[in-house]
């Protein structure tokens, strides 16, 4: 075992923070540290918050990760904001809300711009959350970022996924549309110090009732008001039990296969695209080839084909 | 796959005024940069804690309170203990020139005063990062 991949187990903080520059940059270095610490991971509930931007996603993180403290439990957070698609820069505010969190040894954050991903992610998630899993926090908790109607990866990586809103967001007809409303593990109404907040209940649990009519488990909707720590003790206890569920349905290791999944297609996936747009010989092709697409002297499926031909064979 | 250079911007101490900290991060979010800004009131364990846990590459610290040379020289104290000497700190606010020199061999790389040209520190930042 590599001397990083030590550090990282013993809970380092600058190892941790050091392994996950490295897999955010993809760099070539990190595959042999997270190959070593693979076998040391899965311990972690890995928890994903997702809703709308200014819900209060943040805040609430800090609220959560507070009552863990005190059940004596370690975090670790992982707090995503878009990268600018112009710039590909990014401003990463969300520990402004995690301001409590800044002097405990018992929490790592770390933020992270999405660098060109739409799910709400990040490519390197799952490797991120593997490091924080690895260094043995027992709570992981990723943050997307604040979401439309459809970005839903976060189901991939996380086993129990709450999904924040607000009151206020529109009528019956937002909640029974596809996407982000059919991922919850467990429904937040937030800012439940605002008016509005009984209709809000009121509509998802009717979505609720419809949609878990057939299942084992009711989707709980549970209300929350993160800037008083008010409904913070009963949503902690509402995950637990969604753990536990899991445990007992079997459904955990069906959760846990689908990110791994999901990681296997993104390790290759960057891989791939690396080879095909970064190796200088591939990339003086793709030029030429988007040449000949604009001058109409080639279609863009040949194109791919020639592309995908040089790989395949 | 290109590295992205990660920026911390904060304002230490007891200094309500971050009007120029968010332009500064957004000069350097439109560079390119990943910027993490942590709001108000900082203390430098909190500033220096977050650079380790954001592996950042720079510090940068906003200051009009007057107190940029008790806390600029905590900060760049608290790196040197920690050996965080890769770690470039750059400073700005309202400095009078004489403390300057005086923060620059404290460790304070770069100062930038009111006036400065945001694209003169986008400059000076991706000059002195270490690779």
């Amino acid at each position: 075992m590599n001397d990083v991949a030590s550090k990282v187990l013993t809970g380092d903080p600058r190892s941790i923070a050091r392994l996950i520059t490295l897999v955010e940059n993809s760099s070539p270095e990190a595959a042999s540290t997270m190959k070593d610490i693979h076998p040391h991971t899965g311990n972690a509930h890995v928890i994903g918050i997702t809703g709308v931007m200014g819900g209060g996603k943040s805040t609430l993180i800090c609220e959560i990760t507070r009552e863990y403290r005190k059940q004596g439990k370690t975090v670790g957070i992982i707090a995503i904001d878009p990268t600018s698609p112009f710039s590909g820069g990014a401003l990463l505010g969300d520990r402004v809300r995690m301001v409590k969190l800044a002097m405990d040894e018992g929490v790592f954050i770390r933020s992270m711009g999405t660098r060109g991903m739409l799910g709400g992610l990040t490519s390197a998630v799952y490797d991120v959350v593997e490091i924080l899993d690895a260094s043995g926090k027992d709570v992981v908790i990723v943050e997307t970022v604040g979401v439309g109607q459809a970005e839903v990866d976060v189901i991939k990586v996380a086993d129990t996924t709450l999904v924040v809103l607000v009151p206020g967001l529109g009528d019956s007809i937002q909640t029974i549309k596809a996407g982000v409303m059919e991922i919850a593990d467990i429904y937040i109404i937030n800012k439940a110090d605002r008016p509005g907040v009984d209709q809000a209940v009121a509509e998802v649990e009717s979505l609720v009732d419809i949609e878990c009519s057939n299942r084992d488990r009711k989707i709980p909707v549970l209300t929350t008001s993160a800037k008083n720590g008010k409904g913070i003790v009963a949503l902690v206890d509402e995950i637990k039990k969604h753990k536990e569920y899991l445990k007992k349905s079997k459904e955990f290791d069906v959760q846990r296969r689908k990110r791994y999944e999901g990681e296997l297609v993104e390790i290759i996936r960057k891989r791939l695209m690396n080879f095909i747009f970064d190796e200088s010989k591939f990339k003086d092709k793709v030029e030429l080839l988007i040449d000949q697409i604009f001058k109409k002297e080639m279609d863009p499926y040949t194109a791919a084909d020639e592309i995908l031909g040089k790989i395949l064979k | 796959m290109e590295r992205k250079i990660r920026v911390l911007v904060a304002k230490p101490g007891l200094d309500g005024h971050d009007r120029g900290a968010k332009i500064v991060a957004r000069a350097l979010r439109n560079a390119g940069m990943e910027v993490i800004y942590t709001g108000l009131h900082q203390t430098a364990d909190m500033i220096v804690e977050t650079a380790v846990q954001e592996d950042v590459d720079v510090i940068g610290l906003s200051l009009l309170s007057g107190a940029h040379m008790t806390l600029f020289r905590d900060i760049t104290k608290l790196l040197k203990d920690k050996d965080m000497r890769d770690v470039l700190v750059v400073g700005g606010g309202v400095i009078p020139e004489e403390d300057v020199p005086v923060l620059k061999k404290a460790g304070v790389a770069g100062v930038f005063g009111p006036g400065t040209r945001t694209e003169d520190i986008v400059d000076f930042i991706r000059k002195n990062v270490k690779p």
